[in-house]
């Protein structure tokens, strides 16, 4: 491992010593998992439109190329400014030339999970301009100088107390409380005045309409609206893949998104934005302007198994129910994308040498891949980029380099134990002789010890006990 | 930054050409054999957006006016942001002044660019008032597109959004609506779906209305 490489092992033992985490995150999954059931009832339906959905998103990836040129050129027409970007750092260097153009000093930000691939914040920050999350949990998150720990739910890890004491120490006119209406409203007084005053607007999108050049947000609080309203300047930034051909295409992805991620019918707001300003009208920004962000994606669309990374529409709903993710919270992952998805999203954006231990943070359950309301095989991604990251190739950056000697000779040596019966009797003979005198502290046997009890051999071997019932060697 | 461009959109081309993908069939028939009987939808719009906290009024072509003018004073509604090149804009300010209301809500004009009263608009108005273009029974939701007469904010930033909208003016799905009105052949600069005042569960996953947006949305539904 490469000494950029993230521990996320490291990471995750400290999260599961803290019952607090591991009791806000147990409470908020069990909640959403429930909630979630309850939306596909109707089981025929829900399939229908999964189906419906999952071809949607295949369709789109299968004319990504001339859908993102469509989109260009529908968008430039609608008076949207396009801007293409290759990586994170040139994508930050188009916003803060928008920016300097128009003398920005205040940003107020809708939630944007591209923006946290950008770390566009921080980046925003050393040039000098605030960049404020509007979002109220991306609020929180940013108040407690933290990362979101969840694609949905970015303070998902906090409870109200927490929430209390943060607004307390950090917002000034905060008087102690841990109602959370009072709460909430405190937030909504001090962001009107910056949605009022800002200079810039930023967002994401869910969705970017090639046929029409619409950018679609869903969202439940508002603050979306506000930040591509308000501001006299716009600017959305959005990873390629989010195109979709067709207005007609928006309905059942949306469905799939709002029901998966929250569990809601629909979200409080869908907003479909095909212009800035026009003349005549009396609100909405003067400029708008998209950003669409390769970041390595175009590498992972070149490869037929990877390419179902992209399909993803960030309902978060893999997280929500993965066995890994709700016991060790977001942060263990230090990714800006967290849980299944992220585990096979983030070893391909940033390479393996940095991710590779993000694979293996699996039980391959299978759970996500059920949930999947676009039905993306992300265990079967997962073992890919295993093996990806023990065998040099150039499928994915940074392939081979978790190579090990130690581990390449076990494998083999398993291999040709299982390729000769004499070779197998023996091992299985020996082990059944010696292996429970094998200390519970050798190195590999470690791993699993430390937490559990050391598992016991049987004395006699399987193959022994069934000779005996007359059952012969094949 | 056309450099980028063509190099991604290269990339994406070999990377497709090398593997083409063949996707299955778009069946749409799931979204299209949603129905609902006329009385049914209405119903099942006021249940689903109910459970959303959104709060409705029933009233009539003739009286809705009044309706809205009574309705706001009974909440202590201090004003009105409203439209008034609109038709429902002029039957306010014509009807409000007529009834002689006193101590009633004021009418403020939405006339003038946003630039001229940011301020009044973010801190001085309780209400505003639109129109839409109907209803969606699937999720229960309000289409609305604002226009040069309606523009974007009235929805949005005042505390209460009072929405007009005609009993008979209802779709199934939001799939129907936009392919029925053909939308794909001209899309507004903003168009909206709206279901609910605004609302949050970030905290602890409790929810609570108001956060950013309209603290409450009433419906006028207008026979
Ligand atoms: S991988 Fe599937 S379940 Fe996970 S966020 Fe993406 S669409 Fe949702």
């Amino acid at each position: 491992m490469g000494e950029t490489s993230i521990n996320f092992a490291k990471a995750s033992s400290a999260a599961l010593q803290d019952q607090q985490l591991r009791g806000n995150f147990r409470r908020a999954m069990d909640g959403l998992m429930s909630k979630r059931a309850v939306q596909f009832a109707d089981t025929a339906e829900w399939n229908g439109v999964r189906t419906l959905g999952a071809s949607v998103r295949l369709r789109a990836l299968s004319k990504l190329p001339e859908l993102l040129e469509k989109l260009e050129a529908n968008c430039t027409k609608n008076g949207i400014q396009v801007h293409w970007a290759s990586t994170t750092d040139e994508a930050n260097a188009i916003v803060l030339s928008i920016m300097q153009r128009v003398n920005a000093k205040l940003v107020v930000k809708g939630k944007s999970m591209v923006s946290e691939e950008m770390h566009l914040n921080a980046f925003l920050e050393k040039h000098g301009i605030e960049s404020l999350e509007s979002d109220l949990g991306e609020y929180i998150v940013q108040l407690d100088e933290a990362m979101p720990s969840h694609i949905i739910m970015p303070a998902i890890h906090m409870n109200t107390k927490q929430i209390a004491h943060l607004f307390k120490q950090k917002i000034k006119e905060a008087e102690y409380t841990e109602d959370v209406a009072q709460l909430t409203d405190l937030a909504r007084r001090v962001l009107r005045k910056k949605f009022a005053t800002a200079d810039v607007g930023i967002s994401g999108v869910n969705m970017a309409v090639a046929e029409t050049g619409t950018l679609c947000l869903v969202e439940n609080e508002g603050n979306g609206r506000m930040s591509t309203t308000v501001p006299p300047v716009h600017i959305a930034v959005m990873g390629l893949e989010k195109v979709v051909e067709k207005l007609e295409d928006v309905p059942p992805v949306i469905s799939l998104l709002t029901r998966s991620a929250t569990a809601q019918p629909i979200t409080t707001y869908v907003n479909m934005i095909s212009s800035p300003r026009k003349e005549g009208e009396k609100d909405g920004p003067n400029e708008i302007h998209l950003v669409i962000l390769d970041n390595g994606r175009s590498g992972i669309y070149a490869d037929e198994e990877l390419r179902n990374t992209l399909r993803c529409i960030r309902c978060g709903a893999c997280m929500n129910h993965c066995p890994v993710y709700t016991k060790v919270g977001g942060h263990a992952y230090q990714a800006p994308y967290p849980g299944p998805i992220g585990s096979i999203l983030m070893p391909q954006v940033e390479g393996l040498e940095k991710r590779g231990e993000l694979p293996h943070a699996c039980t391959m359950c299978n759970a996500c891949v059920e949930i999947c309301p676009v039905k993306i095989p992300i265990v079967e991604i997962m073992g890919r980029l295993r093996s990806e990251a023990v065998h040099p190739g150039d499928a994915v950056r940074g392939a081979g380099s978790h190579a090990s000697k130690a581990e390449a000779m076990v494998w083999k040596g398993w291999s040709m134990t299982y390729a000769s019966p004499l070779a197998y009797q023996f091992a299985t003979a020996l082990l059944a002789k010696l292996g429970n005198a094998a200390p519970a502290s050798l190195p590999l046997l470690k791993e699993w010890t430390n937490v559990r009890a050391k598992p016991r051999f049987a004395n006699r071997t399987l193959h022994a006990l069934a000779r005996e019932k007359g059952i012969p060697d094949v | 930054m056309s450099e980028s461009r063509n190099a991604i959109l290269g990339k994406l081309r070999a990377g497709r050409d090398a593997h083409p993908l063949t996707p299955p069939e778009s069946d749409f028939a799931v979204l299209r054999n949603k129905r609902w009987d006329g009385a049914e939808r209405l119903e099942r719009i006021k249940r689903m957006m109910e459970a959303v906290h959104t709060e409705f009024l029933e009233t009539t072509e003739a009286d809705w006016p009044a309706d809205v003018q009574a309705f706001l004073k009974a909440q202590g509604t201090r004003n009105l942001l409203f439209g008034p090149a609109t038709e429902a804009g002029a039957r306010l300010s014509t009807e409000w002044a007529a009834s002689g209301m006193a101590g009633g809500p004021e009418l403020i004009p939405y006339a003038d660019r946003v630039e001229t009263f940011k301020e009044r608009l973010f801190d001085g108005i309780d209400a505003g008032i639109t129109t839409t273009l109907g209803a969606i029974a699937d999720t229960g939701s309000l289409i609305v597109w604002p226009t040069p007469e309606e523009p974007r904010l009235m929805s949005l930033v005042p505390h209460m959004h009072l929405a007009l909208l005609r009993a008979d003016a209802l779709y199934d799905t939001f799939w129907q609506a936009m392919t029925e009105n053909r939308w794909a052949d001209g899309m507004p600069t903003n168009a909206l779906l709206i279901s609910g005042p605004s609302k949050t569960a970030d905290i602890e996953q409790t929810l609570a209305y108001g956060v950013h947006g309209p603290k409450r949305l009433v419906v006028v539904i207008v026979r």
